[in-house]
């Protein structure tokens, strides 16, 4: 039998094994785009995959074998808005973590969604910058001790998922690396709608989150998400209070509106037209 | 999805309203029509006085010849997004003044460690922070060299007219493709905001120069030493990897090798410095062995022009070198054409930057005109100065 991972030939062979600490979500992340990608049989070669500073980026860069922009720290979706503009046609992807998307480059992060533009963005959030050794995080939640919140995190973590539905995007879910399946349902539902696709992965770290949170083995963290995940329909009408600590997973927003790119494309068209 | 056909048919068109005819226009609007002569078909940017006509413009252009404007959130996703155009293929721009300059400084060096080619106009006003945002000023000559952090070279214009900004815009684009790097237009705010008569060139007597485009990637970054590798296209089959961390001649990263970083950012540095005649242009009003010898560029060149051309008449030992390009700075071409002259004068909008590039490379005393506030120097006090400086 063949015991080669069956997704093997969708990666930089050349450049593995992965830098990805033992235990980290970011493999289980590539595993589940590849897998995504082979089910839809997209075509690689009409695929741009855009990522910003961080050990997340690193999942499509260099490991995914396709045309890949490794950019500046948060700066990721505002590169991927040109590539897109500029070739509609292409199937633009962000891969990124939590500091790099919604902290550094937040701003970008409700622009593009409130532009509705075609990209697929997939962000990773294990909760601290864990590159840099496990500084508190916009996403970090109150009270956790971090390298730079020796005292507990004083302050409340973004909502990310919910943000960018209510910022104007077409479909945003959230989903951990514990539940692989329906993370792969969710990125191939982000494939199949022409705007803005957001899914939110929440993603393990024992390296630098789980040595100040005594998570240090990537089963602990796993356990967690799955015993804490409660389903957006459950969540709805729940007080706040009650959610606390609890993963709101499931689609929170799908809905079409007009995709900017196709739009922009669109116009220059018809003034093209009117010109001639 | 545009048709290159149809769309190179439109700009055609649209540019049969311009070609052959001479319009009063702004420079900010000359530098637009400029960029669509070149062949861009991206702009992106954010609005900021005095550089805002350039966005009005490119807005209501673009479209018509099959390109794409787009009004960015911000100065640092204006710069993204034309680099990331430019490795989609297009010829991308973005203009700016000097708070939004500052924002861009990052993805400038980005654009210059992955070989972008991009030009980046700014429209100079009055610093430090806000200033004095509907005024004219020269502060950012030494920021457009070297406001990115690490080892790199530059390149930057620097027009003293709408005539010129239509000119050297189109340089602009062509450097860039050329020599894979992002080019910087210096315009200020006189310039930029005043209206004057440019004559539009017919289209077959403007030269476009086109980046060289390879199939593979294998040597996107390739190392051979001071040259300029040829690009690749995204959406190509490629798989290109385009970082700005240091990296190997197909673009795999390779961060933590001395060797490696040594030989790209000497190479990066080498294939602009190694062009430094090429990319040297003057305008001269010199006969030689002029006892002073005034040096000025973009906007108070204009006086200084001025001032030398009287002083000439009035037979005084006077010229003059207008730096059209600023940077690479052409230092040694400098120092050979002021060789016999007792004094050098630097008139500039600022409190002396130029004065201090050419202090390195003249071998006599260089006086230091400044003025800033935002009003452009009076061909007199040029003069006085200039004749100040013969009798010291």
């Amino acid at each position: 039998m063949d015991d080669r991972q069956p997704m093997l030939d969708y990666l930089r062979q050349e450049i593995l094994p992965t830098t990805f600490c033992a235990g980290c979500g970011g493999g289980t992340v590539l595993n589940c785009f590849a897998h995504a990608v082979d089910d839809m049989d997209l075509d690689v070669d009409n695929m741009v995959a855009v990522t910003g500073i961080g050990c997340s980026s690193w999942i499509p860069s260099p490991y995914f074998k396709v045309d890949t922009l490794h950019t500046t720290h948060g700066r990721a979706i505002a590169f991927a808005t040109g590539v897109k503009v500029a070739r509609p046609e292409l199937d633009v992807v962000v891969i990124a973590g939590d500091g790099d998307l919604s902290g550094i480059g937040g701003n970008h992060l409700i622009h593009a969604a409130r532009r509705n533009i075609g990209l697929k963005v997939f962000l990773v959030n294990n909760f601290i910058y864990g590159m840099t050794g496990g500084q508190v995080a916009p996403t970090t939640p109150t009270g956790t001790r971090t390298s730079t919140t020796p005292y507990g995190n004083p302050e409340p973590p973004l909502q990310i998922t919910e943000l960018v539905a209510a910022a104007g995007a077409d479909f945003a879910a959230r989903w951990t690396t514990f539940h692989v399946f329906q993370l792969i349902k969710a990125m191939k539902t982000a494939f199949s709608r022409p705007g803005f696709a957001f899914v939110e992965i929440i993603s393990q770290c024992p390296t630098s989150y789980g040595k100040y949170t005594q998570q240090r083995d990537a089963a602990i963290q796993l356990r967690d998400f799955k015993d804490n995940s409660m389903r957006i329909k459950k969540a709805r009408g729940m007080p706040p209070e009650e959610l606390d600590g609890k993963y709101v997973i499931g689609t929170h927003q799908d809905r079409q509106r007009p995709e900017f790119a196709a739009m922009l494309d669109e116009l220059a068209q018809q003034r093209m037209v009117e010109g001639a | 999805m545009i048709a290159q056909k149809e769309a190179s048919e439109a700009r055609r068109r649209l540019l049969g309203r311009y070609a052959g005819t001479s319009q009063f226009v702004q420079g900010d609007v000359a530098v637009a029509i400029g960029a669509v002569y070149a062949g861009c078909d991206f702009f992106g940017a954010y609005p900021i006085t005095p550089a805002s006509e350039i966005a009005e413009t490119m807005a209501d252009l673009l479209p018509q010849c099959g390109g794409k404007f787009v009004q960015f959130e911000d100065e640092l996703a204006s710069i993204s997004g034309i680099i990331g155009a430019a490795w989609a293929g297009s010829k991308s721009m973005t203009a700016t003044s000097g708070p939004g300059f500052s924002l861009m400084q990052e993805n400038i060096g980005y654009a210059v460690m992955t070989e972008t080619p991009t030009v980046i106009v700014d429209v100079q006003r009055s610093g430090p922070s806000t200033g004095q945002a509907t005024l004219p000023a020269q502060g950012d000559f030494y920021q457009a060299r070297w406001g990115t952090h690490g080892d790199h070279e530059a390149i930057a214009l620097s027009p003293w007219s709408a005539q010129e900004s239509f000119d050297l815009t189109i340089e602009a684009f062509n450097l860039a493709e050329r020599f894979r790097n992002p080019v910087m237009l210096l315009s200020d705010g006189e310039t930029g905001h005043s209206r004057e008569s440019v004559a539009f060139p017919a289209l077959d007597e403007v030269t476009v120069v086109d980046r060289a485009l390879a199939q593979v990637a294998d040597d996107a970054f390739g190392d051979a030493e001071g040259a300029v590798p040829r690009m690749v296209r995204f959406g190509e089959g490629t798989r290109v990897h385009v970082t700005g961390s240091t990296h190997t001649a197909d673009g795999t990263r390779k961060a933590t090798t001395p060797s490696i970083h040594d030989r790209l950012v000497r190479r990066l540095v080498g294939k602009i410095a190694h062009a430094r005649d090429e990319l040297t242009r003057l305008h001269t009003l010199l006969d030689g062995g002029e006892d002073v010898v005034v040096i000025a560029h973009g906007i108070s060149a204009r006086p200084a022009f001025g001032a030398v051309e009287q002083l000439r008449a009035g037979g005084h030992s006077v010229g003059m070198i207008r730096l059209v390009g600023l940077w690479p700075f052409p230092g040694p071409k400098l120092a050979e054409l002021c060789a016999g002259a007792k004094a050098v004068v630097v008139p500039e909008m600022n409190l002396g930057q130029l004065n201090r590039e050419v202090e390195r490379f003249v071998h006599c005393p260089v006086h230091s005109l400044t003025k800033i506030g935002g009003h452009v120097f009076h061909a007199r006090e040029i003069a006085e100065a200039a004749l100040a400086a013969g009798r010291s």
